[in-house]
């Protein structure tokens, strides 16, 4: 059994039954006090943030999570295959648990994928991506230094607002932490 | 050959050793005279929440604590016909890790006698503004105004954790859980408090006043306690009596029960004058001083680089 002197950045804890990881984290201890750890944890099911303040001292109960890195297999309904490449294991996520990053999985695209109780729960999938656009109104030749924007939809769906100069074909860096464009790639 | 200078290093034991200079200086030129006390000692500190380091002799017998602060051996100089007396020295404490804590940091404690808490209180706010003019090399006048903010542990409750005193009073747990979360993050932003009426469960070694609360202040600056100071209690019988409850809610919560340091008491029931006394973190000082967001960063030797 883990107990509050194990926090830090990272460690991952159950608390009734869903796994948080710790965000940030102190130690307090209000003068001649109880002594208190004051956390900032994230649920690891819906992202939500929350704080929470244990006793320091107080046990807690680590949760069984494991990270593993996949690749992206392909679609199936309404839902997407990766593969463990050491293991050759296929397991699947819903687009709905995927959330926004399903606009950023290509054929082979290699993500780590957050395993709770072996249940795959969460995907990070690389900090950048290059994906095609394939849709976007025409670009105006030379403007490369104008701030205005226009949505470009790229070939996983994914719509992000790009500079004027962006054609369709072209190839972009996707930040996927943001979901912003960052730069033309070079063909 | 010499490693090349770390610039970081060298700052820190510079701007520390502007600080205990201009410490020095402060006392001095109020008639305070520097004691030193020793750091093993035969009880540390029997607060409940206090955690201290046992020291064994090379047979591994006990041979007494690491002292969590110097106050009794400081008092017992005070019995002994001390009247002012400021000590800048190192207090260890152990289970405490974290931005603002270290098992090993310097305290000054300061005693005045025949005085209040509220000459104690003058001294912190003027020793304060002292230090930062030393650290400013221009000799600005330091950022906050003189008195500081006052509010009694209840005003700051109401105000900050939208709970009276009296609904907390009884359930300490609840009390600190409070304290931790809403009300000490939001003490002092702009400028110092002095957070005054503790009730008198939480007296500790302050005497109670009039009013039946417990004689003790605490200065906050950015959510950082800054220092814990009292009116001191003079009371041999009514120490004794705290001590004994202390050692009874140590057995209670399975901590280890300290010995009451009975030299003390010989010394309280002898007479001591009528003081008051402060405790000021002095790596926090440096910190809020300058902006750093953790007392290891002001420090040459935290643990995590030992």
């Amino acid at each position: 059994m883990a107990d509050t002197s194990d926090i830090k950045k990272g460690f991952k804890m159950l608390i009734d039954g869903v796994p948080f990881a710790v965000v940030d984290h102190q130690f307090v201890k209000p003068g001649k006090g109880q002594a208190f750890v004051r956390t900032r944890i994230k649920n690891m099911m819906t992202g939500a943030v929350i704080d929470r303040t244990f006793k320091s001292g107080e046990k807690l109960e680590k949760a069984d999570t494991e990270e593993r890195t996949m690749q992206y297999l392909y679609p199936e309904g309404d839902a997407r295959v990766f593969m463990d490449t050491r293991s050759y294991e296929q397991i699947s996520l819903s687009n709905e648990q995927l959330g926004d990053n399903v606009h950023y999985l290509l054929d082979g695209t290699e993500v780590d994928i957050m395993l709770f109780e072996g249940r795959p729960i969460g995907v990070t999938p690389p900090t950048f991506v290059e994906l095609l656009v394939t849709e976007t109104e025409p670009g105006f030749k030379g403007d490369t230094s104008s701030n205005t924007t226009k949505p470009a939809t790229c070939e996983t769906g994914l719509v992000v607002n790009v500079p004027l100069f962006v054609n369709a074909g072209d190839k972009l860096k996707i930040d996927t932490r943001t979901g912003d464009y960052v730069e033309r790639v070079k063909r | 050959m010499a490693a090349p200078a770390d610039p970081a290093v060298l700052q820190v034991l510079a701007l520390r050793a502007v600080v205990h200079r201009s410490i020095r200086r402060f006392f001095e030129e109020r008639d305070f005279v520097e004691v030193e006390t020793p750091a093993i000692v035969p009880s540390p500190g029997l607060d409940v929440h206090l955690a201290a380091f046992e020291v064994r002799n090379p047979k591994g017998e006990p041979a007494g604590w690491l002292a969590t602060s110097p106050e009794y051996q400081m008092k017992r100089l005070l019995s002994a016909g001390a009247e002012r007396i400021f000590q800048l020295g190192r207090s260890y404490r152990a289970d405490e890790h974290g931005r603002h804590h270290e098992r090993e940091f310097t305290m000054l404690e300061w005693y005045r006698a025949d005085s209040t808490s509220d000459d104690v209180i003058r001294d912190t706010e003027e020793l304060v503004a002292f230090v930062a003019n030393a650290l400013t090399e221009k000799g600005e006048l330091s950022p906050f105004s003189v008195p500081w903010q006052r509010l009694t542990v209840d005003e700051a409750l109401q105000v900050h954790g939208d709970v009276a005193l009296d609904a907390v009073m009884r359930d300490e747990e609840r009390f600190f859980r409070v304290w931790a979360e809403e009300v000490q993050p939001r003490l002092g932003n702009e400028r110092p408090v002095i957070v005054t009426d503790w009730p008198s469960s939480m007296a500790s070694l302050a005497r109670l006043k009039p009013n039946g609360m417990a004689d003790r202040f605490e200065a906050f600056f950015r959510g950082v306690e800054l220092c814990n100071g009292f009116g001191e209690l003079t009371d041999a019988a009514e120490q004794r009596r705290r001590f004994e409850r202390d050692q009874a809610d140590r057995q209670a919560a399975g901590a280890p029960v300290y010995p009451i340091d009975e030299r003390f008491l010989d010394d309280l029931e002898r007479g001591m004058p009528e003081s008051g006394g402060n405790a000021l973190g002095v790596d926090r000082l440096l910190m809020l001083l300058l902006g750093a967001d953790s007392i290891q960063a002001v420090m040459p030797f935290p643990e995590e680089r030992l």
